[in-house]
């Protein structure tokens, strides 16, 4: 029936982690990569200096065609800026941070069309993996006491598999389970090889997206005969307390629990304030343990999250407090210094308990 | 059964939980080929549309899974499942069940599963082939997350009798939970329910050992469920519909009994086993429990005489609510919005009631409150309450005169939940939000006293006190209103008054309440975010129970929102007025030349065709009056709004033709073009002889080297480059005319359509801004002749120049609009007034300056520290205070 884990010493670390305490996400990516404010030249690099890859043969070869801006794929940077992105992880690990999310939210072949760099894919998500973990190992050498691990990102795509975007034709999608499968498969297995510790889907728009992505994982379980850890994250759209495809957070749970993931949650989209309802659902029915990785508040006016580490982190404290969490971090807009701050806070205090399984009368 | 039972849990957009106290599922047959003629017949002919309406028919029947089927020989089974289900993916009210996907083929089934985003059901499964493909087929369901029916189906052929059955259930439980762990709970059996009354003898017994069966499945297996195709039991008295729906009642009385737990039904037609003529009752349970050897031969003797006409439809027509009892058609009105009917139902209940106010505090108030829990739990949107409103209004102007009449003979008054007196601040005449409040209010009982617009403080509390008001609800749109708002404030604590205020309106927040207006009224103040709130804020409010605490958390919130104010380390730093105005923008005058005005001076547009407009009108704004959001047009797709965002439009545009067809409203428009130069960061323009002052802001905001602080005025060439440059203005109305029909509406308590009225006028006005700032562009002015930008390009203001508008976050002094508007004589040349808080009137009008410089762009002026607005004051000849009252909202600082 189930396989067994991959690599069970990891698995155990962190199940054993997850007993005593409620361990802490890294938190955004994307902002910390804008305050290194990267030029189009940093984010080609040298092998991608004329906006193609050098040492992609077929774009070489037809190099008499003008590059394509790369500017903005942060996944990208995973390849020719790696000092930068490893040091955003040394910061979140020095922070606190338990799990460190890989660089790869946008590491599928969908995601990198956009830039011609869909060879890449399983490049980005070796990389990426293997980026993250070499930087967790070295914090792990410093606090050998609190283990790191290296959570494989698996980002929603562009695209939704049960949402038209053709207004006048409901019945109309711009993807198939079968490409999103396909899509997920191919990163799920570098980041496997790169040394992910766990594989997370998240920021889950459209559920069916995530199915297709865990229906990947699954094969690609089967395939190695053994598993990882999965952790699954949906994201509250807005206060109308449904996911984009218009899921509750109960429907949601439901339509995943099959997965039979190690932790399920919510982040992106909400502050902690908005998303706490949300979550205080999630933590009442899932069987497994429960993640929480918030904005920093709500976008302002000008579109920044100025929610300050302590107020978030006063927010947070209560969610650990109420007993809703097991694993916490920060989406959109938070900092090193937001993490820092929802350590502190939910250091001693102890994790969600589990829902005692009821058993099967055979 | 035990409660440690595990419940079977299924979702479409909404979760279903299978739990003992749910006792039946309902399962809806007709969005099946195999078993409904008419839904063949319109998949058949590729009529989805009419498809997707089985499937919400269903849902609205009380269906609680839908299952869907495609098999048919003429048919591409997989390609009908992917297309079925697609559609109905988008519709909220069908989407939110889950869906059991029904074939015999499985390549039909998978397709069906990939689909789907929620948990649904296979429908089916079984060892017709042998273990392998079973257990092949049973991993990937695990796999795509779904349950599974079991057919009682293994090599041998289907199970009939009792025994076999059992034995091939409990096989199947085995292999699945035992070799791929499959979970009990996510396994129903069907263990076929064969025909009944077909005059053969081994068909006798056939509901009765389903029946025996069901009930020795559970017991054995208590985590897993037990269904059925229910209408197979009667398939010999097809042609006869009451009789097969007695049937199919009595069979699942004693099935469900038993354990049946799920079944394939008609949701529409399911009988009530207590309603049934006992007669035959009595002769279908003869038939149905096998209880004597004539049993069929005498259902038929009488089954005739209970064959109906074709009134009883198939899958029950849309107006099959109008055969319930009066008051549930009453809370069907109100619910879905229907006041076609509503009079005549409102007179037969009247008829009946010994008080007319009984009519209104009963089934009138019951359905309104079904609105009113739907709405609070997210399962109605407002244009659907409005609707609501219009036919509880409607109701009600019926009941009037029979109450006058009544109150004459006894002198009694009815009670409500509370009173509340609403009104636009003075200075503002925005209401769009306020009306939406005050019809929600309405509708869950309170007595609202609307004053309107542009009301004075004082005429608002004498109203209160008159009135005996319980609570007053202020809102505004404009900057100013937000200073006018704090005067209320302070007028009602000095005047004594100890009912709460209400706040609300655009540009409030709790932020600006809770620092600006509650410390000037302690007693009560609460900030209300939009409509959706304001019914619980003013139920707490009147409510004994609740008041203190309700208050006591308001007042704690806002005491934190000013701490926290106080406290906060500004997040962005100001630098000094100086810095920022060496920072300014500093544009290359010494090789642009501004473009001069192909037509110079005042150009007067006196009637612009509507229909001119259409396609310029941004439509997304609308659906934000109505708080509904997203971005059209694909929220009219959008899973949660989609359906009432495409009735609310649908609605908009029958009202739409009319207001153009009919010219409801009259559309005008002025813009003028003078020569102007930068003098600091004011602009001297020049008005013939005259020399007139534009007065403008500049940000202070602490930004990167490269960013410069902007001010409006660094668009403009400086006086001493001696270049010419010019300015424009417009002013544009299309709400001319609405009065009348506003009031017609309101006569007719229809304030649903008043309000679409008011919003596409404003949608007119700003489509015509957008027009008329084309028609400068390419003609007027005439700097960019070429132009050719598609209305979403419009839209998104992808042109060259700019139209900021005075008191918008560029140049937030509504004061300047005084000048502007004497520039143009806007009254005069656009009908448009300006009312003393500089708020213009119609409210459907748009105003502002032209600027043509290819790098002029859109900007927050934000936050000023006090050297700027001292300054300021200065360039304006106003005392400091006047301007810190104009500028209240940007102040970066406490004024003294």
């Amino acid at each position: 029936m189930s396989l067994p884990w991959l690599n069970p010493q990891r698995a155990k670390a962190l199940t054993d982690a997850l007993a005593r305490r409620i361990l802490i996400i890294d938190g955004a990516m994307g902002t910390m990569v804008q305050g290194y404010r990267l030029d189009e030249a940093a984010y080609r690099g040298e092998r991608f200096v004329e906006g193609f890859d050098r040492l992609h043969e077929p774009q070489r070869n037809a190099a008499t065609q003008p590059g394509h801006d790369l500017k903005g794929n942060n996944d990208l940077l995973t390849l020719t800026r790696p000092d930068v992105i490893g040091a955003i992880h040394d910061a979140y690990l020095q922070a606190g941070a338990d799990f460190i999310e890989t660089n790869t939210f946008n590491s599928t072949s969908i995601s990198q069309a956009d830039y011609h760099l869909e060879h890449l894919v399983r490049e980005l998500n070796v990389e990426g993996a293997r980026l993250a973990r070499a930087r967790c190992d070295a914090a792990e050498a410093a606090t050998p006491n609190q283990p790191r691990f290296v959570i494989g990102v698996l980002g929603p795509t562009s695209r939704t598999a049960s949402i038209s975007p053709n207004v006048n034709d409901p019945g109309y999608r711009n993807t198939s389970f079968d490409e999103l499968r396909l899509n997920y498969r191919e990163a799920a297995s570098g980041l496997i090889d790169g040394g992910a510790d766990v594989l997370m889907v998240e920021t889950i728009f459209d559920t069916l997206n995530a199915k297709a992505a865990l229906f990947a994982i699954e094969e690609e379980f089967d395939a190695r005969g053994a598993r990882l850890p999965v952790m699954i994250s949906g994201t509250i759209t807005d206060r109308s307390g449904r996911t984009l495809s218009g899921q509750t957070t109960e429907a949601f749970y439901i339509s995943v629990a099959h997965a039979q993931p190690l932790a399920v949650g919510l982040n992106c989209a909400l502050g902690a304030k908005e998303l706490r309802e949300y979550v205080d659902a999630m933590s009442r029915i899932a069987q497994c343990h429960v993640s929480a990785h918030p904005n920093a508040g709500l976008p302002n006016a000008f579109a920044e999250y100025d929610e300050t580490p302590e107020e978030m982190a006063a927010l947070i404290g209560e969610f650990a407090r109420s007993g809703l969490l097991n694993i916490v971090g920060g989406c959109c807009g938070t900092t090193p210094a937001h993490i820092a701050a929802i350590a502190a806070a939910v250091a001693n205090v102890a994790p969600r308990q589990l829902p005692t399984p009821i058993a099967a009368a055979a | 059964m035990n409660d440690t039972v595990r419940p079977l849990q299924l979702s479409g957009l909404e979760p279903l939980r299978i739990t003992p106290d749910l006792l039946f599922i309902n399962i809806g047959e007709r969005t099946n080929v195999t078993g409904s003629a008419q839904f063949k017949k319109l998949i058949k002919e590729d009529r989805y549309d009419e498809a997707v309406e089985v499937a919400r028919q269903q849902v609205a029947n009380g269906a609680q899974i839908l299952d869907v089927n495609m098999d048919e020989g003429l048919l591409d089974a997989e390609a009908a499942m992917v297309r079925f289900l697609r559609l109905i993916a988008s519709e909220p009210d069908i989407a939110r069940i889950p869906v059991m996907v029904d074939s015999s083929k499985w390549s039909v089934i998978e397709a069906g599963l990939q689909c789907l985003q929620g948990k649904g059901v296979v429908n089916s499964i079984s060892l017709k082939e042998g273990e392998e493909p079973f257990l092949e087929q049973a991993r990937k369901i695990l796999r795509y997350g779904a349950a599974t029916v079991v057919m009682a189906f293994d090599e041998q052929g289907q199970a009939d009798s009792v025994e076999r059955r059992l034995e091939i259930c409990e096989r199947s439980y085995r292999l699945l939970t035992e070799k791929i762990g499959f979970p009990p709970e996510d396994i129903i059996f069907d263990s076929n329910i064969f025909p009944i009354g077909t005059g053969i003898d081994e068909h006798a017994d056939n509901a009765v050992n389903f029946i025996k069966a069901a009930s020795e499945l559970r017991r054995r297996f208590p985590h897993s469920h037990v269904s059925g195709g229910v209408s197979n039991v009667s398939f010999s008295f097809r042609g006869n519909n009451p009789v097969r729906e007695a049937i199919h009642c009595v069979f699942l009385y004693h099935a469900i009994k038993a354990g049946m737990n799920m079944g394939i039904v008609n949701a529409g037609a399911l009988a009530i086993y207590d309603d049934l003529d006992p007669e035959l009752r009595e002769r279908v349970e003869d038939v149905v429990l096998n209880r004597r050897p004539d049993s069929t031969e005498r259902l038929m003797e009488i089954a005739d005489r209970f064959k109906k006409g074709p009134k009883d439809k198939d899958d029950g027509s849309a107006l099959a609510w109008r055969s319930l009892p009066v008051t549930k058609r009453l809370e069907h009105a109100l619910v879905h919005g229907i006041d076609q009917f509503v009079t005549e139902d409102t007179e037969e209940v009247r008829a009946q009631s010994t008080r007319t106010l009984d009519v209104i505090e009963g089934p009138l108030m019951d359905g309104m409150n079904v609105v009113g829990d739907l709405f609070g739990a997210g399962k109605m949107f407002l244009p659907q309450v409005v609707k609501s409103a219009r036919v509880m209004k409607k109701a009600v102007a019926y009941l009037l005169p029979f109450m006058e009449e009544e109150k004459k003979r006894s002198g009694e008054v009815s009670k409500s939940n509370g009173k509340i007196v609403m009104a636009t601040v003075k200075g503002d005449v925005h209401d769009i939000g306020k009306n939406i409040v005050g019809v929600v209010l309405a509708c869950n009982n309170f007595e609202v006293i609307d004053l309107g617009v542009m009301v004075p403080a004082q005429k608002i509390l004498d109203t209160a006190i008159a009135e005996q008001a319980d609570m007053i609800g202020v809102s505004g749109l404009i900057t100013p209103s937000l200073e006018e708002m704090s005067h209320v404030a302070k007028e009602m604590a000095r005047q004594n008054f100890n009912i709460p205020l209400l706040i609300g309106g655009a540009t409030t927040s709790r932020a600006h309440t809770a620092l600006k207006i509650e410390p000037h009224y302690e007693t009560a103040c609460v900030w209300v975010k939009d409509a959706s709130r304001a019914v619980g804020v003013a139920q707490s409010l009147v409510s004994k129970e609740l008041v203190d605490g309700f208050l006591a958390k308001v007042r704690s919130e806002y005491a934190e929102v000013r701490e926290r104010h106080r406290t906060r380390t500004p997040g962005k730093r100001l630098v000094s007025f100086e810095a920022a105005r060496s920072n300014g923008s500093k544009l290359d005058w010494s090789s642009y030349r501004p473009p001069a005005p192909r037509k110079p001076g005042i150009t007067v547009f006196d009637d612009i065709p509507l229909g001119e407009l259409l396609p310029v009108v941004d439509w997304t704004p609308f659906f934000q009056a109505w708080e509904l959001h997203g971005r059209y047009p694909a929220n009219l797709t959008d899973p949660v709004v989609g359906t009432q965002a495409t009735e609310l439009f649908n609605d908009a545009q029958a009202i739409l033709k009319r207001v153009i067809d009919e010219k409801w409203l009259r559309a005008r428009a002025v813009v003028g073009f003078w020569p102007v130069s930068r003098v600091g960061d004011d602009l001297e323009l020049r008005n013939g002889a005259e020399t007139v002052m534009l007065h403008h802001l500049r940000q202070q905001a602490d930004k990167p080297v490269e960013r410069p602080n902007l001010c409006l005025s660094d668009f403009i060439a400086p006086k001493d480059t001696g270049i010419d440059d010019w300015i424009g203005g417009f002013a544009v109305t299309a709400g001319l005319g609405i009065e009348e029909h506003l009031e017609r509406f309101h006569a007719q308590n229809d304030d649903y359509s008043a309000i679409i009225l008011k919003a596409l006028a404003d949608r007119f006005a700003e489509a015509l801004a957008e027009y008329m700032h084309r028609k400068v562009r390419t003609e007027i002015w005439g700097y960019a002749p070429d132009e050719a930008l598609d209305n979403e390009a419009l839209i998104d203001e992808k042109y060259r120049g700019i139209r900021p508008a005075p008191g918008y976050p560029a140049c937030p002094d509504h004061t300047e609009k005084a000048t502007l508007f004497r520039l143009l004589d806007a009254t005069r040349n656009a009908g448009v007034e300006l009312t003393e808080g500089f708020s213009m009137y119609p409210a459907a009008a748009v105003s502002g300056w032209y600027f043509s410089h290819p790098d002029s762009q859109y900007f927050v002026v934000g936050k000023l520290t006090r050297d700027q607005v001292e300054e300021y004051a200065k360039r304006k000849g106003w005392e400091l205070r006047e301007a810190e009252r104009w500028l209240s909202a940007n102040l970066d600082y406490d004024p003294d």
